[in-house]
Formats: C-alpha cells, sequence, structure tokens
C-alpha cells in the first residue's frame, strides 16, 4: 500500500497528526485549564500537604505525620460536628427532595398561574444563607418569634424554644435549609416530570389507573435518575453548610450545631491551628468523594448503557 | 468544474475501521450518488472530502490538487446538510453571504452573487425572514441558495431531501436534477434512498460496511448488480433471491429451481459474464426482480413455475403480490388488472434474459 | 416547554370531583406559598415599624407603625461590622467584585464550554473532567491556599483578590454550564460555518455567541447570585471596609448581647437580599428553563 497504515503511530505520523490540529483552541483554553489546574489539584494537594504539616499558626512545610487526624478524631467537640453533619443532612437531603416533589406533583396538576407559584417556592435560593439565617434566627427567637406570636393570641403555655436548646436547635438548622432549597428541588423535579412521555400517562389512564398510582407505578420510575442527581446535589451542599448555621445559630447554644465546615474555619482561624484545620477540611473533602464518585462512576455506567 | 479521485481512502476511528481502500474517479461535471444503509461509512466519506474529517490514509486531489492536508475553507467546495444547518440566528441574506463576507469578497460583488442566486431559486421574498420562519422546502432552498452561492468546483450534498415529506420530496429531488442540468457542476451526494439514487445520479457508488460494493451508471447498478448486497439494497421491493443450482439438459446449461413437491424447474441460463464458471452442479441463487415476473402465458417467456398467491397488495399503478414458490417467498409486480387473488393457483412466467446469477457462497455476481 | 401536550391527570376524576381535587391542591399549595413567604413578609414589614411597636407586639405581628425612617439609617449611618456609615459602602463593595467576577468568568466559560464541545482535542475530555471537578471542590479546602497566594499577589484584603477567587472558582461552573450547552447546537452548523471559510473566532462571535443568550442568562444568574451571597472568602479574606456585604451582615448575628434594632436589621438584610432578588424575579423563568437544559446532565 503506497500510504502509511492507519494507526502507525511513528513520531512522524504523531507529529503530523499534531500539525493538522488547530492551535487556537488550546491556547485560548490554556489560561482556564491551568487555573483550574492550580486550584483543583494543586491547592487541594496543598491543603492535604499542610493537614501532615507542621503547621501552626502559620504555615510550616515540615512532616508531622497524621497527628492531626488523630487529634481531629479524639476531640469531643469534631464528634459533634460531623454527629451533627449526619443528623442534618440526612433529614434536609429527605426534607427538601420530598417536598420538592410534593410540591412539583402538586403545581404538576395544571394550577392556575403556575409561574407565580413556581416563583414563590423558588425564591428562597436568591437569597444568601446569612440573611436566610438571620431572618429564620429572628422567627425561632421564642422572645419576637413564633412563641411570642403564639402566646400572644392567648395560648400562654405554648412553647417553641428549639433554637435556644442544645438538643433540638439542629432541627431549626433542618428547617431552614429545606426551605432554602426545596424549591430548588421542586423546580429540577418539574422539569423532570413534564419530560415523561405524556402517551404513558394516557396509556396508563386508559387502563384504568387512579392518579397516586399513575405517580407511584409510571411516573416516578421514570424519573429515577433525576432523584438521584437531586440527592447527590443537596448532599454536596449539605456538606458544605457553612453561612447558614454561623448565622442562624453560631454554631450554639453552645457548640450543639457545630458543623464539620464551622469548625475548620475555626481551627484555622480562631484557634490557629492549621494543620487540624487543613485535616478537617480534607475531611469534608473525603466525605463529598465518598458520595461523589459512586454517583459519578454510575451517572457514567447509565450513560455507556443506553 | 473540477475532477475528484479518491484513492485507496481509508478512515479509521480508535480501533474501528470505518472505510476500507475506497477508490473513485469522478468526472468533471459528473453526478455521483454514494448510497448505503445507515452506518456504511458514506457520511463519513462525504465529510472527508469536505475536510471536515481527517484522512487516515489514502488521497483526496480535487481537480489535479491533492487536498488530503487542505481546509475545508480552502477546498473549493460547498456542501447541503441533512439538518440544512442555516445559522438560526441570520435572515436567509445573511445565511447566504456569510461565506463571502468570511472571504471579505467586497460587498457590491456579495450583493451581485446573492441577487444572481436568490432569482435562480426564487427565494428573493424570503431574503430577509430567519430560518424558523421557513417551511422545510424554503429552509431547503436556501441551504442551496448558500451551496449555490459560492460557485465551488465541487458541490456535496449530505441527504438533503431526507428531511421533508415524500411530496416536496419528490419536487426537491427534480429541482435538484434541473438545478445540475443548469450549472453542469461536479457533484457527490449522499444518500440511503435508492430511488433518489437511481433518479439523479450519472453513476452511483452503493456502499456497505465502509467498501464501495460497486460504482457504475444507476441501469448497470440496477440490472447488473455486482452481488447480492447490491441487488438487494437497490429496487423496492427488493430483488428475489431463489437458491438454484446449475445443470446440463439436453446439451445446453441451464438453472434448476426446485419447486413445490414436483420436480424442479429448469430454466435457461440468464446472462453470465464467464462461461467458464458454469460447472453443472454448482450452487447458485437467482435473482429476479419482481417486475420481470409475469403471469402466464405471457409472450416471451421462456419459464413458468407454479406458485399459490398468499397475499396481494395494490399500491395503485401496480400491484404486489406475494406468492410461494418452491418454500420460498417471491414478491411480483403485477398489473392491477390481471392480478389473482389471495390463495389462487397462478403460474408464474420468469424472464431469465432480465435474471441474475451469484455464486452462493461469495453472493457475487456470475 | 409546550403547554399543548400536557396532561391532565385530575381529568378523568370528572365532574365536580374533579373540581375539588382542583380546589384542593390550590389550597395545599397556598398553605405552603404563605409559610414560604413568611421570612420575606416579616423583613419587608419590620423595616417600616419602629421599635416600640416590635417591642410590645413582636416580630410577627400585624404592623402597627409605620416609617421609612430605617431605610435611610441603614444605608449611610447604620454601625455595623466595625464601622458606622452603613451598609452602602459593603453593598458598593458587593458590586464592584460580583459585577466583574460574573462577567468575566461568564466570558471565560462560554469560551471554554465552545471550545470543548465544538472543538474537541485529544484530552479534551479530560479537561472538562477535571474542569467539572472544581464545581464539587470545597472552600474549606482551599482557603489556606489562597490566602497564601494572595498574600503572594498582594491582594489581601482587596476586592480584586475576591474578584480573582470567584472567577477562579466560578469557572468550573460556567465551563459546565455552556459546554452541556453548546452540545446541544448541531455540529453540522459549525461545519457549514468551516465550510463557508469561518474560522474559530468568526463561528464563536457570529454563530454560537448569538444562539447563547439562554444560557448566558442561566450562567449570569448563577454566577451573580453566587458570588453576591458567598461569605466563607468574603469573610476570611476582607476585613474592615472591604468587606462584602454578607461578610459584614454576619455581624447582626453575632453582636451578642446589645439590644437588636429589629427594623433596622431587616432593612439591612432586605437590601442586602434585594440584587440577587431582583435578578432572579426578572430571570428566574430562563434559569429553571436552562438550568435543566444545561446543568443537570
Amino acid at each position: 500500500m503506497p500510504y502509511p497504515q492507519a494507526g502507525s503511530a511513528g513520531p512522524a505520523a504523531i507529529m503530523q497528526r499534531l500539525r493538522r490540529l488547530p492551535l487556537t483552541p488550546p491556547l485560548v483554553l490554556a489560561p482556564s485549564l491551568i487555573a483550574t489546574l492550580v486550584y483543583v489539584v494543586g491547592f487541594a494537594l496543598w491543603s492535604a500537604w499542610m493537614s501532615v504539616s507542621t503547621s501552626t499558626l502559620l504555615p510550616r512545610y515540615g512532616y508531622a505525620g497524621f497527628v492531626h487526624y488523630r487529634a481531629l478524631w479524639s476531640n469531643h467537640r469534631w464528634g459533634i460536628a460531623y454527629t451533627n453533619l449526619f443528623l442534618f443532612g440526612s433529614l434536609y437531603v429527605a426534607g427538601a427532595a420530598l417536598l420538592g416533589l410534593l410540591l412539583a406533583i402538586l403545581i404538576d396538576q395544571r394550577v392556575r398561574a403556575e409561574a407565580l407559584w413556581r416563583t414563590v417556592f423558588l425564591y428562597p435560593l436568591a437569597i444568601s444563607f446569612v440573611v436566610t439565617g438571620t431572618v429564620w434566627r429572628w422567627i425561632f427567637n421564642p422572645t419576637s418569634g413564633v412563641q411570642h406570636l403564639v402566646r400572644s393570641l392567648g395560648w400562654h403555655d405554648f412553647s417553641f424554644d428549639w433554637i435556644v436548646r442544645r438538643d433540638t436547635a439542629i432541627y431549626t438548622v433542618v428547617i431552614t435549609g429545606i426551605w432554602h432549597a426545596s424549591g430548588f428541588a421542586m423546580a429540577l423535579f418539574l422539569a423532570g416530570l413534564r419530560a415523561v412521555d405524556p402517551d404513558l400517562i394516557k396509556a396508563a389512564q386508559i387502563d384504568g389507573a387512579a392518579m397516586p398510582r399513575i405517580y407511584l407505578r409510571i411516573i416516578l420510575p421514570t424519573i429515577r435518575p433525576l432523584f438521584v442527581a437531586v440527592l447527590v446535589i443537596l448532599l454536596q451542599f449539605a456538606i458544605k453548610t457553612f453561612d447558614l448555621v454561623l448565622a442562624l445559630t453560631s454554631g450554639g447554644p453552645g457548640i450543639a450545631t457545630t458543623v464539620p465546615a464551622i469548625y475548620v474555619y475555626d481551627l484555622m482561624f480562631q484557634r490557629g491551628q492549621l494543620a487540624e484545620g487543613a485535616a478537617a477540611a480534607v475531611m469534608i473533602l473525603a466525605a463529598l468523594v465518598v458520595v461523589l464518585v459512586p454517583y459519578g462512576m454510575w451517572a457514567s455506567w447509565r450513560r455507556s448503557r443506553v | 468544474m473540477a475532477s475528484l479521485s479518491i484513492r485507496s481512502l481509508g478512515k479509521r476511528f480508535g480501533p474501528v475501521d470505518v472505510l476500507h481502500d475506497i477508490n473513485l474517479e469522478v468526472e468533471p461535471g459528473e453526478f455521483v450518488v454514494l448510497v448505503g444503509p445507515s452506518g456504511c461509512g458514506k457520511s463519513t466519506l462525504l465529510a472527508m472530502i469536505a475536510g471536515l474529517e481527517s484522512i487516515t490514509t489514502g488521497e483526496i486531489r480535487i481537480g489535479a490538487r491533492r487536498v488530503n492536508e487542505v481546509p475545508p475553507r480552502d477546498r473549493d467546495i460547498a456542501m447541503v446538510f441533512q439538518s440544512y444547518a442555516l445559522y438560526p440566528t441570520m435572515t436567509v441574506r445573511r445565511n447566504i453571504t456569510f461565506g463571502m463576507e468570511s472571504r471579505r469578497v467586497p460587498k457590491a460583488a456579495q450583493a451581485a452573487a446573492l441577487a444572481r442566486v436568490a432569482s435562480l431559486l426564487q427565494i428573493e421574498p424570503l431574503l430577509d425572514r430567519k430560518p424558523a420562519q421557513l417551511s422545510g422546502g424554503q429552509r431547503q432552498r436556501v441551504a442551496m441558495g448558500r451551496a449555490l452561492v459560492r460557485e465551488p468546483a465541487l458541490f456535496l450534498f449530505d441527504e438533503p431531501l431526507s428531511n421533508l415529506d415524500a411530496k416536496l420530496r419528490v419536487e426537491m429531488r427534480t429541482e435538484i436534477k434541473k438545478l445540475h442540468q443548469t450549472l453542469g457542476k461536479t457533484t457527490v451526494y449522499v444518500t440511503h434512498d435508492q430511488v433518489e439514487a437511481m433518479t439523479l445520479a450519472s453513476r452511483i457508488a452503493v456502499m456497505h460496511q465502509g467498501r464501495v460494493q460497486q460504482f457504475d451508471r444507476p441501469r448497470i447498478v440496477y440490472e447488473r448488480p455486482a452481488n447480492m448486497f447490491v441487488a438487494g439494497f437497490m429496487g423496492a421491493p427488493a430483488m428475489n433471491f431463489l437458491p438454484a443450482a446449475l445443470a446440463t439438459v439436453a446439451d445446453r446449461p441451464c438453472v434448476l429451481l426446485p419447486a413445490d413437491g414436483a420436480a424442479p424447474v429448469a430454466l435457461p441460463l440468464p446472462p453470465v459474464a464467464g462461461e467458464a464458471a458454469l460447472v453443472p452442479g454448482r450452487r447458485v441463487i437467482l435473482g429476479i426482480r419482481p417486475e420481470t415476473i409475469g403471469l402466464a402465458p405471457a409472450a416471451g417467456a421462456a419459464a413458468t413455475v407454479e406458485a399459490v398467491a398468499e397475499v396481494v397488495e395494490p399500491t395503485g399503478p401496480d400491484t404486489m403480490v406475494v406468492a410461494r414458490l418452491g418454500g420460498r417467498q417471491v414478491i411480483a409486480r403485477f398489473d392491477p388488472d390481471t392480478a389473482p387473488d389471495p390463495g389462487d393457483r397462478i403460474t408464474l412466467a420468469l424472464d431469465p434474459s432480465r435474471a441474475c446469477l451469484f455464486d452462493a457462497d461469495t453472493h457475487r455476481l456470475i | 416547554m409546550s403547554e399543548a401536550v400536557r396532561h391532565d391527570l385530575l381529568a378523568p376524576a370528572g365532574g365536580w370531583h374533579r373540581r375539588r381535587a382542583r380546589l384542593g391542591v390550590h389550597l395545599v399549595l397556598l398553605a405552603f406559598a404563605l409559610c414560604y413567604l413568611l421570612p420575606l413578609a416579616v423583613v419587608v414589614l419590620n423595616s417600616f415599624r419602629d421599635l416600640g411597636d416590635i417591642g410590645r407586639n413582636g416580630l410577627l405581628a400585624v404592623p402597627r407603625s409605620f416609617s421609612l425612617a430605617h431605610w435611610s439609617v441603614v444605608w449611610n449611618r447604620f454601625c455595623v461590622s466595625g464601622g458606622c456609615a452603613g451598609i452602602a459602602p459593603f453593598f458598593f463593595n458587593s458590586l464592584a467584585m460580583a459585577i466583574p467576577a460574573t462577567a468575566i468568568s461568564t466570558m471565560l466559560g462560554a469560551l471554554n464550554g465552545y471550545i470543548l464541545s465544538k472543538w474537541r482535542f485529544p484530552g479534551s475530555q479530560t479537561v472538562f473532567l477535571l474542569m467539572t471537578l472544581g464545581v464539587f471542590m470545597p472552600g474549606q479546602m482551599v482557603l489556606l491556599p489562597w490566602a497564601i497566594t494572595l498574600g503572594w499577589l498582594g491582594l489581601t484584603n482587596t476586592i480584586a483578590g475576591l474578584v480573582l477567587i470567584h472567577c477562579v472558582q466560578g469557572l468550573s461552573f460556567t465551563t459546565l454550564f455552556c459546554r452541556n450547552y453548546y452540545v446541544g447546537i448541531p455540529d453540522e452548523l459549525i461545519r457549514a460555518a468551516r465550510i463557508d471559510g469561518a474560522g474559530f473566532w468568526r463561528i464563536f462571535l457570529r454563530i454560537v455567541l448569538p444562539l447563547s443568550p439562554p444560557i448566558l442568562i442561566v450562567t449570569v444568574i448563577w454566577q451573580f447570585t453566587g458570588i453576591w451571597n458567598e461569605f466563607l472568602f468574603g469573610v476570611t479574606f476582607s476585613s474592615g471596609a472591604h468587606q462584602p456585604i454578607t461578610a459584614a451582615l454576619i455581624g447582626l448575628a453575632t453582636t451578642g448581647t446589645s439590644v437588636h434594632q429589629y427594623n433596622v436589621e431587616s432593612a439591612a438584610v432586605l437590601i442586602a437580599a434585594l440584587p440577587p432578588l431582583l435578578i432572579y424575579l426578572v430571570g428566574g423563568r430562563y434559569f429553571v428553563r436552562g438550568l435543566t437544559q444545561g446543568a443537570i446532565k
């Protein structure tokens, strides 16, 4: 054959192929790529190194081993923080997803003024956690908020003081978080519901299925992938939760509502324990990896199947 | 006008060979249609001619110039796409002049070229509309206009009619043919529709599994298909294939066709290329086009076979009859007046002079 | 979203059953809507009440007083975060941070998305994956490196430093959004333009960018609200007069024992929430549509 064979990976062939590639795209992409490389890989490794370094108040780069991780995991406050994360994370994710799904299904019933409902449920997403936390703190505050209102209406022994009690304060964080995120879940679910093949629903109606059955057996199973996506998105919100708690409870009463993200900040900038703070940050990243890697694998498996 | 020559062309995507050893010599002014089922590589071949896909092996020449490394804009080509690929945010006018604008053609020349093409395709009233405001047929015209305005050496069409409804498709097909007759530009046209291929092409390249199966004039491709794939692909309903064997009866070579229960029917030999291959006993496939089957008695019928009509499908001008013959289904195209009823026993008149003979193992035309 | 093909699940119920079901749906929605609107109502109403009214009747009460005075107080006299010039300076800090960071990250994201969807090269898939990872990077993980880097660059406690951080961090989002959107632009369009003689930039400017408003709206809304509302970087890398508004306002949560001026604080909170809220109210419908088109795939 007079022409070079395909796949012959001689240096000449590679050079020839390279010359044919347009250069502009990689060049334009390069600054972003370098910035992202530094940010995603460089900074992550840097922090990881800090977590095993001898840093205290100032960064130092001597190797200290895993002492900071041991210190972290033997610390009572970290224990509370990650217990809170589990409690808050599971209630928040489940609550926001279920409420979002319920709202989406209700709105899907050809309601009047649909755009208005959507806007009402989605607007919290546009509001910062600092503002959200501040306002809800007032509402939960027994002396000015709901408890005060109900008592002034005549129920003098009514009590709603969750935010000032150690054992219940975390639930106020859950409620606030659900208020903030459920509209987002609703919007995603609504889009999913609308994407279901209408013929499928018509067929089920002709089969005589009642509405709840149509949802449970036909519609919801077809949007299962969306469920997983919504859960993963919410879960990573939960793991990163920081300013919401800070504005709502400041991690209190005492340290009752502290979460890992707050603890990291505290270690680094209040107590001057940079290395242990970095170790805690690595643990947050680890939590995200635990959530996201299986999801990523599942998603790419699913994509390869179709 | 330019010639196009494709020599030993190959394309590989990763580990997958999509095109093998493609050789096509297209004369200036020819209208070549690449036809084949989806996945046969025809669109990839077209994209390689356009310069949109890289070439793994071999070479492509437009005119005398080797264009392997030439970017699409410098190949002196124009292309009409399946989806038309009209720029949705631009008016029809802009769509047509965008190429000239990219090449920095002076404004006056742009306007002149636009006016010429618009009147040729009768799209003057559409010039200030956006593609979304056009019907399918109008979009098709604009897409052609965008290609025509370039006055390229080579026209490329990638299934340009497949998004149109049946009636419009026939109209536009005629229009494309008319246009080619007027302008006489060298054209390469990709389609999966064998009727389009037959009607438009000066020569057809039938492709299958990354290879050109046959490259010849439409009539030859239809009447003397190079192999059973081509025979089955070109023509609808498809050619009937009946297993048979060669034999010698009364010192004359003939084809023995198994019939229902009774003794095999001996048919005179269809035209074959080489007498030497006619070994008695050789297993062959007899290929018979539906329209060459008649009802006996018919003038000139050299052979008749008994069959049972199973399904009768009127199409208007013709009536298709599915009959059972020697345990096989055979489709015949009859005049509606003479068509039998389902269940009738009929005598089919075969015309061996218009039949083809294929090797039972290689599936090639003998 | 075509309204015509929407199914009516309540339809088979027929007659007054169906009307009752429909009424029920609306009532449930109304109940939820009131809960969702409560916090907004609280800040809006209290920003006009005087302190005596709030003190006597609590925050959740029908206003018995009305005054616009708190709004001007909060704008330029309110004491927060170590100064008493109101929240106006912080508001402008946030604008000076969010506008350039949004613009730059959106522009770069559009270019990156265009390259990663229409000019793929060997390894571009890996590049995309890497850039997507940035979306998930927790802020705490990059806090120390940023602190040190900003120090090197001399950008500690500057708005420019925050702009830099938000640009780099935002690149992941904007690239992801734009790339997923541009994948939906038919490749044939790009091929046609290449045959028409257009190159990289001309195709971007003349073909791709004019098709981009839906995704650019999403990206701008996402970036602007995200950057405006961001707190961790703001509070870590700025202090005093250089703080963005979220960082300044956290002071309201941590003023400890001092008596709350709920009316002024309500106005402050409202002002801090206003820009993203307005942007969202204007562009929200595009946002949801675009988000489901581009981001969740």
